[in-house]
């Protein structure tokens, strides 16, 4: 592995094309990975938002086998405004990358990965609940912070901090 | 989903006289045996649990959002109060993902020393889980016999940073302050000392004919369930998975210390038990090791915009008292970025992931506590089980609702 910055799907590719990450997401489906970089030794590929759960189904057979965390990051006034971050541990390569999804701001949703990894239901409920980001195929999606009946999404960029008053 | 063994195969409703039995018990949030505002929605077959549902959401401050409106350097005090019991590893996590992202070089000291007091930190974290999980299982005596080692672990952070729980004492480039001159004796003495006093709390549990049967073969997790449900540390591990990133993937200095990673391949409560006791024996070793090899040196990196400066420099020279006023009131800029950082608190696996837009402010921080995930498999190791199997499960997997609802 190297320690420089590679960014750019070509830079990423020429550099490490033995990646089993990247080898098994080129294997199963090339377009399907649209950017990829190499920064501070973590290593994030640009999933189409159309192909998560697949994505994810594929890297768990290469070897990716646990799910540790997932989150958003509102780029208000970006388009597409939300970046989801999922965050996958490898036990047997004893390494970490970093899948990143980018949602369009009408009607965000997504596919949930429930059916890969039962253990991002949580992950799942809290985005959609802090940023309204909603799961397509998820068993339970209701608010799992904030109260039932809360209006907004606080972890948006136009929430106040202080919260409406 | 593998079966649990010993479970009672509860039929879904079949029949009108089924469905008549069958009552919905709210568990908490306030119940002596929920570790804080846990709520289970507990749906019951007359002794045997048919579904359990967490509600959480309790202790929801919205630490993420506050941190966005927050100086870099004023994250830290936050972090220390999401796992309460555990504070430095909270602290230390930040600071190595933002020390990541800033591209700092931790001078060995204070690498050093952040080991040793996340160790401390770590036993403090089991010396909870133990008394309150033996006293939830109706063994008292030994809650007074781990506070008490626990308030001497108090002491020393107290020593060291000025607060018994919220120390705040890892700061983004280093250590608040040196150490007073005693206190490394002081940990010295603690260390020595320790090993009988979790001889003690063996003696009272490990050929306890209660304990042994409340716990043994109650709330089976299969190594496979636990991998998909997210559980990570002591839990995973007891189901047979042998990871700890402290080992695994090592961060401020891990891989120069020497320790065992206790397993076990009975995946229930007893094993989760024997896992912690012997992670106190090899915390304990990582301390003494700490100890010994102590190097001297800086405690803070050699970057004056970042790390505050010496109160005695702030006092005497002219550019370290401009740095202070600086960092103080404008913090510093942090390259743009995003970053993830993982290490293995006393509940397993805790990850920050900070994401940096060029300026003094962090643009995201999302934290992964590991009881967040562990959560989700409390129905899979208590469906089919009595319910007081369920007080014995909740206990085990050390749950603590601060890191849950942040």
């Amino acid at each position: 592995m190297t320690s420089q910055t590679l960014s750019g799907k070509q830079a990423v590719l020429q550099a490490i094309p033995d990646h089993p990450a990247i080898k098994a997401l080129l294997a199963w489906k090339r377009e399907a990975l649209a950017d990829a970089k190499f920064e501070f030794g973590e290593l994030t590929l640009t999933i189409d938002s159309e192909e998560i759960r697949a994505a994810c189904s594929t890297l768990r057979s290469a070897g990716y086998n646990f799910f540790e965390d997932m989150t958003a990051v509102d780029w208000l006034p970006l388009s597409p405004r939300f970046q989801l971050s999922y965050h996958l541990l490898s036990f047997a390569f004893k390494e970490r990358i970093r899948l990143r999804v980018m949602v369009e701001d009408s009607d965000p949703e997504i596919d949930s990965i429930t059916p890969v990894w039962p253990g991002a239901n949580y992950f799942e409920r809290e985005v959609f609940d802090l940023f309204g980001i909603r799961f397509g195929g998820h068993p339970d999606l209701r608010r799992i912070m904030m109260p039932d009946d809360w209006e907004g999404y606080p972890l948006r960029k136009d929430y106040p901090v202080e919260g409406y008053r | 989903m593998s079966a649990n063994p010993g479970a009672t195969v509860v039929d879904l409703p079949a029949s009108a006289s089924a469905g008549a039995r069958r009552m919905i018990l709210n568990m908490g949030p306030q119940h002596p045996s929920m570790h804080g505002v846990l709520h289970l929605i507990v749906e019951i077959d007359g002794e045997v649990i048919v579904s359990v549902k967490p509600d959480v959401g309790y202790l929801h401050t919205g630490i993420e959002k506050t941190c966005e409106a927050k100086f870099y350097q004023q994250v830290v005090p936050l972090t220390d109060r999401i796992n309460y019991l555990d504070p430095l590893s909270n602290n230390l996590c930040y600071c190595l993902a933002v020390e990541k992202l800033l591209g700092l070089e931790i001078p060995a000291r204070a690498q050093w020393i952040r080991v040793l007091l996340t160790e401390l930190s770590r036993l403090n974290s089991h010396l909870i889980w133990l008394g309150t999980h033996a006293m939830d299982i109706g063994a008292l005596t030994v809650f007074l016999y781990t506070f008490r080692e626990r308030e001497d672990i108090l002491r020393l952070f107290e020593a060291v940073s000025g607060q018994r729980m919220m120390t705040s004492y890892f700061r983004i480039g280093g250590l608040a302050m040196e150490p007073p001159l005693d206190w490394l004796d002081r940990v010295a003495a603690f260390v020595r000392a320790f090993p009988e006093k979790i001889d003690e709390y063996s003696n009272l549990l490990t050929g306890n004919p209660i304990f042994i049967n409340r716990l043994k073969g109650v709330g089976y997790l299969s190594a496979e369930d636990a991998v998909a449900l997210g559980v990570s540390g002591p839990p995973l591990r007891a189901s047979g998975v042998d990871i700890d990133l402290r080992r695994d993937m090592p961060y401020s200095s891990y891989e120069k210390f020497q320790f065992q990673v206790p397993t076990s391949t009975e995946g229930d409560t007893w094993a989760r038990y024997e896992v912690r006791l012997v992670e106190m024996r090899e915390s304990t070793k990582i301390v003494q090791q700490a100890l010994e090899g102590m190097p001297d040196g800086p405690i803070k990196a050699d970057a004056p915009k970042i790390v505050l400066p010496d109160r005695e420099k702030m006092k005497t020279q002219m550019e370290a008292l401009i740095h202070h006023f600086k960092i103080v009131t404008e913090g510093f800029d942090v390259p743009a970025g995003e970053v993830y950082q993982g290490i293995e608190c006393g509940h397993g696996i805790m990850g920050y992931h900070v994401v940096s837009d060029g300026t003094a402010k962090p643009y995201r921080v999302h934290m992964r506590y590991p009881s967040f995930a562990t959560l989700q498999a409390l129905e899979t190791m208590c469906k089919g089980r009595l319910i007081a199997d369920l007080v014995a499960v909740v206990g085990s997997i050390d749950i603590v609702l601060g890191e849950i609802d942040r």
